[in-house]
């Protein structure tokens, strides 16, 4: 049981971690919300094995699955919701300006490199930027 | 020893978000009730401090389950001098804010969002518990992600998702630690937890202090992953990057100080990696500094350099090194948030804020050029700033460990933040102003009088802090024996008294 829920976690993080590094808004954010899961599954086995419903009266107290983890998880599961949500906006935003979902390039990063192929004029580069403000080629490194 | 006034710095912001969301409709009432509860937590925190520093420790359990089970609020003095630094800080961005009049700070949801944002701030000094520093945390960068992106301007957004993104992959980081903790030691109460961890295997005990660094040094901005912060704080309206700068970063610099000594025992700290780190960030931030030619960019890289020194003093782990830390990040709120708004109203003054194109400020607005030229000196480290009194301690400190690298690294990365700081005083306030001319002609006041007035308030304080650097130091050195032995910490939380 323990050893599946591992396994499964793992590959929710291995996928997640992927789906992150792309370039793409849409999966990064399902990145997101993988890695989410996969922490909540560590969450809950974290509380050791399944027992009875920790309820007063039901039993044994040695027999009872430990709750904590539960509640811990039900908060970070309501917290990664949240948040999602938030980044969908964001996303939905970013699509009404660009009509694109990628993440754009940073100004100020192609600017500074910019700058070392035309030293002086950086009026010029400015000009440059204000006709393409997002470059989607994605080659630029960060 | 208890007191109900332990909760009150959380719940106060709390209970007035809820009250500017009903009030909403009408804005005077809103920054009434935001100006009210800003304040009353100012008073509040304070009255912590000094019961904290007569009793070592204040706390209280929530719903009053006793510490192992219940959630536990300590405020002992480290806690304390944070909580009295962050709610003037942001009582007086909150009046800056007021003053701006800019479309972001007339939004209906400035008001309540920045109070969850002092709230979360509030949480994460307060709280004894490393499941509820998450959720701080979580409260407080929600509501920072909001504030950032509130404008829904282009570069807001591309920096927001940068910044959100990063925020929650530390975010899942920090539940994957409090899993694995939770897993070895069967509890998630920080006292509780600095009892058990000791019987832990070394490498254990190591793979946890680490995973916790890279956790919150994500948070500070710590090297090599302080890459997401010059990029996204820039982007969002002035007294919201001033509150940033001077608050969100340093709450990740108060979890990993918390953290490393509380929970670890001396010999699985990892403080030569800390120092190395600290010593790159240093060099990293003002390298990335004198390259910039955006003044909010600029300043942003200079907080991470001052991460670097904060880290560099609590990686010797003495007495000595985590005092100097405590001494300087107080000192370090009170400069970048001094810095940002001076910032702010040079962005305001100009309409924008590239150094090559905005100058002549001392003579246009010679208020501004003052109000620069205390806390720039402070960030430098000159006498008789307080920044000179911080780097001092942090100096004296890494002489006393005879960690000679590190201290030659810190004073050379002075020499060059000194260097990038007459860079912009040369070009903001000496200097002609290129392209941009003064947006408000023959108004040399320096911009809308509340903006000034908040601005001079942070320039008072600081002045005010180098008049009594030395009891602040007094306390200061108190606070960092208390983090050098936590056992009085322990014994108040899980002892009931």
């Amino acid at each position: 049981m323990s050893v599946m829920l591992a396994f499964t976690a793992a590959v929710l993080f291995g996928l997640g971690t992927w789906l992150l590094l792309q370039r793409r808004l849409t999966r990064i954010i399902i990145g997101i919300s993988l890695i989410g899961h996969g922490t909540n599954i560590l969450l809950i086995t974290s509380g050791g094995g399944g027992g009875i419903p920790p309820v007063i009266g039901k039993g044994d107290p040695a027999d009872f699955s430990d709750p904590l983890p539960q509640a811990l998880a039900l908060t970070a599961i309501v917290i990664t919701f949240g948040v999602t949500a938030f980044l969908l906006a964001m996303a939905y935003r970013s699509w009404q300006l660009t009509h694109d979902d990628v993440v754009a390039d940073d100004l100020e990063d192609r600017l500074i490199t910019a700058q070392q192929r035309v030293d002086s004029d950086v009026a010029d580069v400015e000009a440059a930027e204000q006709g393409h403000p997002t470059d989607s080629a994605g080659d630029d490194e960060r | 020893m208890n007191s109900a006034l332990v909760p009150l710095p959380i719940v106060v912001p709390l209970f007035a978000a809820a009250l500017t969301v009903i009030f909403g409709r009408s804005l005077l009432a809103q920054r009434v009730i935001a100006l009210g509860a800003l304040s009353s937590t100012v008073a509040v925190s304070v009255a912590l401090l000094v019961q904290a520093d007569r009793d070592d420790v204040v706390k209280m359990d929530a719903g009053g389950w006793a510490a192992p089970l219940g959630i536990t609020y300590v405020v002992d003095r480290l806690s304390g001098m944070m909580l009295v630094t962050s709610s003037l800080m942001l009582l007086i961005v909150l009046i800056y804010a007021i003053g701006q009049r800019g479309v972001e700070d007339r939004h209906v949801g400035f008001e309540p969002i920045y109070l969850v944002l002092a709230a979360g701030v509030s949480a994460s000094f307060i709280t004894g518990d490393m499941f509820n520093l998450f959720v701080a945390f979580e409260m407080m960068l929600a509501a920072s992600y909001v504030l950032l992106t509130l404008g829904g301007r282009r570069d807001q957004i591309r920096s927001g998702m940068t910044y959100v993104v990063i925020s929650l992959v530390a975010s899942a980081l920090f539940i994957t630690a409090l899993a694995l903790l939770y897993a070895s030691t069967g509890t998630v109460n920080m006292a509780d937890l600095a009892e058990r961890i000791p019987a832990l295997s070394p490498n254990v005990r190591t793979g946890f202090s680490l995973l916790l660094i890279l956790v919150f040094g994500i948070k500070a901005g710590l090297f090599p992953l302080f890459f997401w912060l010059p990029d996204s704080y820039p982007t969002a309206p002035g007294p919201v990057t001033a509150i940033f700068a001077g608050l969100l970063t340093k709450v990740g610099v108060y979890a990993i100080i918390r953290t490393q000594t509380l929970l670890f025992p001396p010999e699985s700290q990892q403080g030569t990696a800390l120092l190395i780190m600290g010593g790159l960030t240093m060099v990293v931030g003002v390298l990335g500094a004198l390259a910039q030619d955006d003044l909010k960019r600029l300043l942003s890289f200079h907080i991470v350099g001052q991460i670097g020194y904060m880290i560099f003093g609590l990686g010797l782990f003495t007495v000595a090194g985590i005092s100097a830390v405590v001494f300087y990040i107080v000192q370090t709120i009170l400069v970048k948030t001094n810095l940002f708004l001076v910032a702010g109203l040079i962005d305001r003054h100009f309409g924008t804020s590239r150094i090559s194109r905005v100058g002549g400020v001392v003579r246009s607005a010679p208020i501004i050029a003052c109000f620069f030229a205390v806390p720039a000196l402070s960030l430098a480290g000159l006498p008789p700033s307080s920044g000179f009194a911080g780097k001092f301690a942090l100096l004296d400190a890494g002489v006393e460990s005879t960690q000679w690298v590190i201290v030659s690294v810190a004073l050379v990365v002075s020499l060059l933040t000194l260097f990038s700081m007459t860079k912009i005083w040369a070009g903001v306030f000496w200097g002609d102003a290129e392209s941009a001319t003064a947006r408000d002609e023959g108004r040399t006041n320096g911009g809308p009088s509340l903006m000034v007035l908040a601005t001079g308030l942070t320039v008072a304080l600081s002045i005010a802090f180098v008049v009594f650097a030395g009891p602040v130091y007094e306390l200061a050195e108190r606070a960092g024996n208390d983090l050098a032995d936590p056992t009085a910490y322990i014994d108040a939380v899980l002892g009931g008294g």
